[in-house]
């Protein structure tokens, strides 16, 4: 997947929408499906996440949502 | 020759490390959630707390307090050392952790019904001694936990399952700003109220606990941080609507902001020496040193002993008393003083259980020896006295006899053999004596011991012997 991009762990969300609502460039929407625990979740529309962290921290879950970015590093060799 | 290079890797933001992976501790099949409502403020803040202490390092030093509160459960989450306080108690607990394990972080987590209803006293006064620690205090406006009750935040007009028209500000008092108090205080170091509601503000929150933390980790003292949450549960709301709420009702009030921040100047605090050396201890406390070895036979059965006067006629002293002779003799005691409106005039009185064996109950609800000091405590206790027992009558205040039959009825003039000696007071030392003339539970000499350490002035000492001798020896 193209990085940076938003994991939402569907049986770890309560359904609140805070994360959808956070999201500026609006990538997150709310499924038509239930999860385990009964709610429906968020989704990620698999483009177009800037990997700003809103959503993370919007989101009273502590497991549910996980940013993966790249990141530069230097290494010696 | 070595080169730089430049590669990417990938970086991932995820569950802070001081929040566990499972929560093993959490009963039900969902280990991976927590029990919080969807949309519950607490559930940010206490993210936020764990991440601030994941990144600062402090996992291995901080000791979480749960409330009680909708967050009475953190340490089914927090990854790191934890204590459940009492309801309101938290920064009570609190100050005994940053005395007694000085380079521990200490966090005191509480809503508003905890810290600012209930707990009132405890956190002005932790705040007001400056004791070293992090309080994040959520204002959530209402009583989360219990199903919605009015707190001292609620706001005006709010309607709560106490309040069902409405916070009235005439009958219920106002909104109370808690970050505000705090502030006027002395000792606070930093005080900030924040705003969990947007993004921009959720970042003033991290912002605000990184800096309590680390005023805390510098030994700066007391922090206070007021984090503005929601309830969409118990406000009846979405938790859209919970956040607008926040915005447009609870932050025109409690309006966000620093209160106080003496950091810059203020010195850090020494570290306390916590006291652990086992002597020291006992000396400061004036305990003796290890077990006694019982110097009776020891074989005493088990002797449940009430006694009772009006209040200052010590009939709670003789009680304890009994019981420290007891304790320093070997033997199981138990002394379970019982006050109320009887210690004005009344029947004040102690239950006192002395047993050769482990005690279940301090409770004495048949006693086998009664200790009546005055009239109104033979007519309460007479009773009550197990058949076969033995009741010791203060013959100088009560005019009448025994009129139980099943019960051996020993009688002395307590408060006339102590006026003899010249010291009326002294009536509880004779019911002593007469207590151990006619029950050989305990050694004389113990019950000297205990006299010897309860009073400071030698005299006094001497007349409560003899008055414990007056009554040992007195023959009706
Ligand atoms: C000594 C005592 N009194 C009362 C209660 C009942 N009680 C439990 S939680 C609570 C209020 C909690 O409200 P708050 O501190 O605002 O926390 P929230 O649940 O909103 O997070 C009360 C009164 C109790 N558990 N113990
Ligand atoms: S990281 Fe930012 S852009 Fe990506 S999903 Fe979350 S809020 Fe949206
Ligand atoms: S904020 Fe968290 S719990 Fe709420 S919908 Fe988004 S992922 Fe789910
Ligand atoms: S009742 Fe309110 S404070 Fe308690 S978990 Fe639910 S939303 Fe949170």
């Amino acid at each position: 997947m193209k990085l940076p991009a938003v994991e939402i762990k569907s049986n770890q969300c309560k359904g609140c929408g805070l994360c959808i609502d956070s999201c500026k460039p609006g990538v997150l929407s709310l499924s038509k499906a239930f999860n385990l625990l009964g709610y429906q979740y968020a989704e990620y529309k698999q483009s177009g996440c800037t990997g700003c962290e809103a959503c993370y921290y919007a989101c009273p879950e502590p497991g549910a949502i996980s940013i993966h970015k790249e990141k530069k590093v230097q290494v010696q060799r | 020759m070595s080169e730089t290079i430049t590669t990417t890797t990938t970086v991932t933001k995820g569950r802070p490390e001081a929040i566990y992976e499972t929560f093993e501790r959490k009963s039900g099949k969902d280990k991976l959630t927590t029990h919080y409502c969807p949309g519950c403020g607490h559930g940010r803040a206490q993210k936020l707390v764990a991440e601030a202490i994941s990144e600062m390092g402090l996992g291995d030093r901080t000791i979480f307090i749960s409330p009680v509160g909708c967050s009475v459960f953190s340490y089914y989450y927090m990854n790191t050392g934890n204590v459940q306080a009492p309801h309101g108690r938290a920064p009570a607990v609190g100050t005994g952790l940053v005395r007694a394990r000085p380079d521990s972080i200490v966090i005191s987590y509480q809503g508003d019904g905890d810290l600012a209803a209930i707990g009132t006293a405890e956190i002005i006064h932790a705040a007001n001694r400056g004791e070293n620690m992090t309080v994040i205090f959520i204002n959530n406006a209402i009583y989360g936990m219990t199903g919605g009750q009015m707190a001292p935040t609620t706001m005006v007009g709010q309607r709560t399952l106490t309040t069902p028209s409405g916070r009235n500000a005439a009958t219920e008092g106002h909104p109370m700003r808690m970050a505000e108090l705090i502030a006027t205080l002395e000792a606070p170091v930093y005080v900030e109220r924040v705003s969990c509601t947007d993004v921009k503000n959720i970042h003033k929150c991290r912002k605000a606990i990184r800096k309590g933390l680390q005023l805390q980790v510098e030994r700066k003292g007391f922090s206070f941080i007021e984090i503005l949450a929601t309830c969409p549960t118990n406000w009846k709301k979405t938790p859209q609507d919970s956040i607008k709420w926040v915005q447009d009702v609870m932050e025109p009030y409690f309006k966000p902001g620093v209160y106080k921040d003496i950091s810059a100047t203020v010195q850090p605090l020494p570290r306390p020496e916590p006291k652990t050396d086992r002597k020291e201890l006992e000396k400061i406390l004036g305990l003796q040193s290890g077990k006694t070895v019982a110097k009776t036979t020891g074989k005493i059965g088990e002797r449940r002993i009430k006694i009772a006067g009006f209040g200052g006629q010590g009939a709670l002293t003789a009680g304890a008393m009994l019981a420290t002779a007891g304790m320093n003799d070997g033997l199981q005691v138990t002394w379970l003083p019982s006050y109320g409106p009887e210690m004005r005039g009344g029947t004040a009185n102690c239950s006192v259980v002395i047993s050769d064996k482990r005690i279940g109950s301090p409770l004495v609800t048949q006693p086998n020896v009664l200790i009546a000091m005055n009239r109104p405590s033979l007519d309460a206790f007479e009773q009550e006295v197990a058949p076969g027992g033995i009741i010791m009558v203060n013959s100088s205040l009560i005019d009448r006899k025994v009129a139980r039959t099943d019960v051996k009825a020993v009688y002395a003039p307590f408060t006339e053999l102590a006026a003899g000696l010249g010291l009326k007071a002294a009536a509880n030392a004779v019911a002593i004596g007469v207590f151990l003339a006619h029950e050989k539970s305990i050694d004389r000499e113990r019950i000297y011991e205990v006299l010897r350490t309860s009073f400071k002035k030698k005299e006094a000492v001497e007349t409560n012997i003899r008055a414990v001798d007056a009554g040992y020896e007195y023959k009706a």
